[in-house]
């Protein structure tokens, strides 16, 4: 049995946070997830470089804006004896600041409106993958292969996610973004993905591949990735669906074009869960 | 007029004080008593949807669930939502209404006294009705403020109590629009034009009829979701050939505009405080009333970017896009509308200029999220995580909350006829400022880093950020008991003079503090002048 979960010493927790706040190194801010991820997918690092853009216009925008008003707060101030100006219209200004905005509106929509029609282009896919969500796991459905399979929190985070369940989740690897059976992709493909439910709104979350699409009982819902290095993924359901909403994780592992064969063809050979469902 | 002018005067109106005891409660036909009880109610909303958030921030502190069961975890964030939503903060805008619009525009009271009364006391069923759910089989609604079907046609015997309390809810907020409206329209003093009338007057008009636009829709969805359940329609019901989606199509046709209802008098009462304490006219006026139009046109074009995610056709998700990246051009005019206010004036900082400056930096804040959001490719990712909880929460909190809080010290003066204590308000307004802070700026990363929204337990990697907010959220929790306190002394001060503050702009200002119980049985010959015709 694992030790009985304790509080960590609030003072430890404290000094960690002020660290870690203190710390800018690119580790370190990988570790705390500050940001968006950059992804794997051509498109996950296109909507990367446009939440930055749009990050970047606000910062700058919020500088001059609040940088005036700081200075304004400062200077225009009372206590200092300053008498109050009487003005109340600058068309110039007014203008100014109605036309810019447009400007730079006009020249956040195009790249933005370019990405997005690019994201909505599914068309000539390498595989297609069925994802039904349930309360509370998800089924796929590999629609080359004719085999299927439901994904489920793995063992270890079901243990320890009961209330009050004993187990410290620092202890638990993966904690609730672990399952027993992930979608397993080749690399480099283009893999689309075909969602619905058999029940409630679910929907399906990889920030990584910077996908996010609601399963919808009765439509049938269309996206797609292709991820461009190998490794695992992981994403949460991002619609409430119930009580178990939180503990219905997804995990994608990008592999080569062999090992993607091979897993195929054992699976259905061994494993009886895997046959055609 | 004149007739009715002489049916008051047989009354010997001069006489007709307040009833005694409750009745002058239940029976309250007086703009200002009524407006006291709406803001009463949602004071004590506020304190109940709040303990909620800390249940869930209780939860949310450390990794595991140690306190609560998911299921009760998804009632909690319901219920706060629709508490906060529809019993805290617009009750609190309809209160302050109550209490100055017909001070402001020169009329002796609301002009459908009756109504009034009717619908501030639904409120109490209503809320009545939705809290009791909690002790209902099944537990209250669990399914988001939102009630997506079909999720939501999973909640027990709550059901139908929500549906209910969501129609007494709709109705009281019509009532109360109407009220307005009539009032603003028919009773202002005869030399008020409309383009003369205060900024917190104009919002408020164009928020009454965004009121009574939407509530009729989202009475409409309920409806359809009572029937699908009880009498076998199949509005919603895939099986039965319905479309889920098409709830939230209709949902945040309601939606949106109710977001700008909650926001849009925030507005009136920020551009009210600001130029007081400038010492400044407000920058341009018409401007600002045209801004406001424009925001709550567009709010009845821009309802699918909360669905980005639904699978909508590439033209939809443009169409939305772009019309909602509009939405930034008349909400910055407003925002440097302030600046502009603010500049060259003579400030001085008590509470209420202190939560209007506040707003402004963080209500932009909210406002520069809110413009990330309308990147479809990056709302895609933004979309069902704590970063959409951090922006709407940047806008609600420190936004339309803090403009109330402002709105109430500003005129709490006038209500009660003594200062409140200057130095507890400024407490007030620095650890309210720092906690909120502290609550929901971490929750952008959260976001970023992938937590999705409404989960009670989360992967040890959010660990840190939770607990940050979770300590902020019982900082601001926390910090609201000086305001009760505040609140119960505020006869204590000093006598307020007439006009509070060094001479501020309007109406409300040239009665006597406390207001008299009637205020303007007859309308006000002259107008005082405008600060910038006094400058002219």
């Amino acid at each position: 049995m694992k030790a009985r979960w304790k509080p960590k010493p609030m003072l430890r927790q404290l000094v960690l946070i002020l660290t870690s706040l203190a710390a800018t190194t690119s580790t370190a801010r990988a570790d705390w997830g500050l940001n968006m991820p950059e992804g794997v997918t051509e498109l996950s690092k296109e909507t990367y470089d446009l939440h930055m853009l749009i990050f970047w216009v606000c910062v700058w925008i919020g500088v001059v804006v609040f940088g005036v008003m700081i200075y304004s707060i400062f200077a225009h101030r009372k206590s200092r004896g300053v008498t109050p100006a009487n003005f109340s219209h600058s068309t110039m200004a007014e203008v100014l600041w109605t036309a810019v905005p447009v400007v730079i509106l006009l020249a956040l929509a195009v790249p933005t409106a370019k990405t997005l029609v690019r994201l909505e282009d599914s068309r000539d896919p390498d595989l297609t993958i069925v994802a039904t969500g349930y309360q509370w796991k998800w089924h796929y459905r590999y629609q080359d292969e004719d085999m299927g399979f439901y994904s489920t929190l793995s063992l270890d985070s079901l243990e320890a996610r009961r209330k009050q369940s004993g187990i410290d989740p620092f202890t638990v690897e993966n904690y609730l973004l672990d399952v027993d059976n992930p979608v397993v992709v080749p690399v480099g493909k283009k893999v689309r993905l075909l969602l619905t439910s058999n029940d409630v709104l679910h929907a399906w979350w990889v920030p990584d591949l910077a996908i996010k699409k609601d399963a919808i009982p009765g439509i049938i819902n269309e996206t797609w990735f292709k991820a461009e290095q190998v490794g695992t993924y992981r994403g949460q359901c991002a619609e409430l669906c119930g009580k178990d909403h939180g503990y219905m994780p997804i995990v994608v592992e990008v592999v080569d074009e062999d090992a993607y064969r091979a897993w195929v063809d054992t699976r259905k050979a061994d494993d009886p869960q895997f046959a055609a469902r | 007029m004149s007739t009715i002018a002489a049916e008051v005067n047989d009354h010997a109106h001069d006489d007709h004080g307040p009833a005694k005891g409750i009745k002058r409660w239940l029976f309250a036909t007086n703009h200002k008593d009524i407006g006291t009880m709406y803001l009463i109610f949602s004071f004590a909303m506020f304190l109940v949807g709040g303990l909620m958030a800390l249940v869930i921030r209780t939860e949310l502190f450390q990794p595991g669930l140690q306190f609560v069961h998911p299921e009760f975890f998804n009632q909690m964030t319901t219920m706060h939502a629709l508490i906060m939503v529809f019993g805290a903060v617009m009750p609190a805008f309809v209160g302050l209404a109550n209490w100055m619009i017909p001070m402001m525009v020169g009329a002796p009271d609301m002009a459908l006294p009756r109504m009034n009364n009717w619908s501030f006391w639904i409120l109490p069923v209503a809320f009545g009705i939705l809290i009791s759910t909690l002790w209902m089989d099944g537990g209250a609604p669990a399914s988001g403020w939102t009630m997506y079907p079909p999720l939501v046609l999973q909640t027990g015997d709550a059901f139908p109590f929500l549906i209910f309390s969501v129609h007494l809810m709709g109705i009281s907020s019509i009532m109360g629009a109407i009220n307005i409206i009539v009032t603003i329209m028919n009773m202002r003093a005869p030399s008020m034009s409309l383009l003369r009338m205060p900024i917190f007057v104009w919002t408020w008009l164009i928020t009454a009829y965004l009121l009574i636009a939407v509530m009729p829709v989202l009475a409409g969805a309920v409806t359809m979701l009572l029937t699908d359940q009880f009498f076998g329609t199949s509005f919603f019901l895939a099986a039965g050939g319905g479309d889920p989606v098409m709830f939230q199509h209709i949902f945040w046709f309601f939606g949106h505009p109710e977001v700008y209802i909650m926001i849009l008098p925030a507005f009136g009462v920020v551009s009210e405080i600001i130029p007081t304490f400038a010492r400044k006219p407000l920058f341009g006026r018409d401007s600002m009333i045209y801004a406001a139009s424009c925001i709550a046109f567009l709010s009845f074009i821009v309802w699918a970017h909360h669905m980005f995610t639904v699978g909508m056709p590439l033209s939809g998700q443009l169409f939305f896009m772009f019309a909602t990246m509009l939405i930034a051009v008349p909400t910055g005019v407003k925002v440097f509308n302030w600046v502009a206010t603010m500049w060259k004036g003579a400030m001085t900082f008590e509470t209420p200029m202190l939560f209007a400056l506040a707003f402004v930096f963080l209500f932009t804040i909210g406002g520069f999220s809110g413009l990330m959001l309308a990147i479809t490719p990056a709302d895609i990712q933004y979309h069902d995580s704590y970063f959409v909880v951090a922006h709407f929460h940047y806008v609600l909190v420190p936004g339309s909350v803090f403009a109330i809080m402002a709105g109430v010290y500003y005129w709490l003066p006038k209500w009660t006829g003594y200062m409140y204590n200057e130095s507890l308000g400024k407490l007030h307004f620095w650890l309210s400022t720092i906690f909120v802070n502290l609550t929901f700026f971490p929750m952008h990363f959260l976001g970023l880093a992938g937590m999705p929204r409404r989960i009670p337990d989360y992967s040890t990697q959010f660990a840190d950020f939770n607990m940050i907010a979770s300590v902020g959220a019982f900082g601001f929790g926390l910090s609201q008991l000086i305001l009760i306190y505040v609140l119960l002394t505020a006869k204590k001060g000093v006598p307020a003079t007439d006009a509070v503050w060094d001479n501020p702009e309007g109406l409300e200002w040239t009665v006597p503090s406390p207001a008299p119980f009637h205020t303007f049985d007859t309308p006000p010959e002259v107008l005082p002048p405008l600060k910038q015709e006094q400058h002219a």
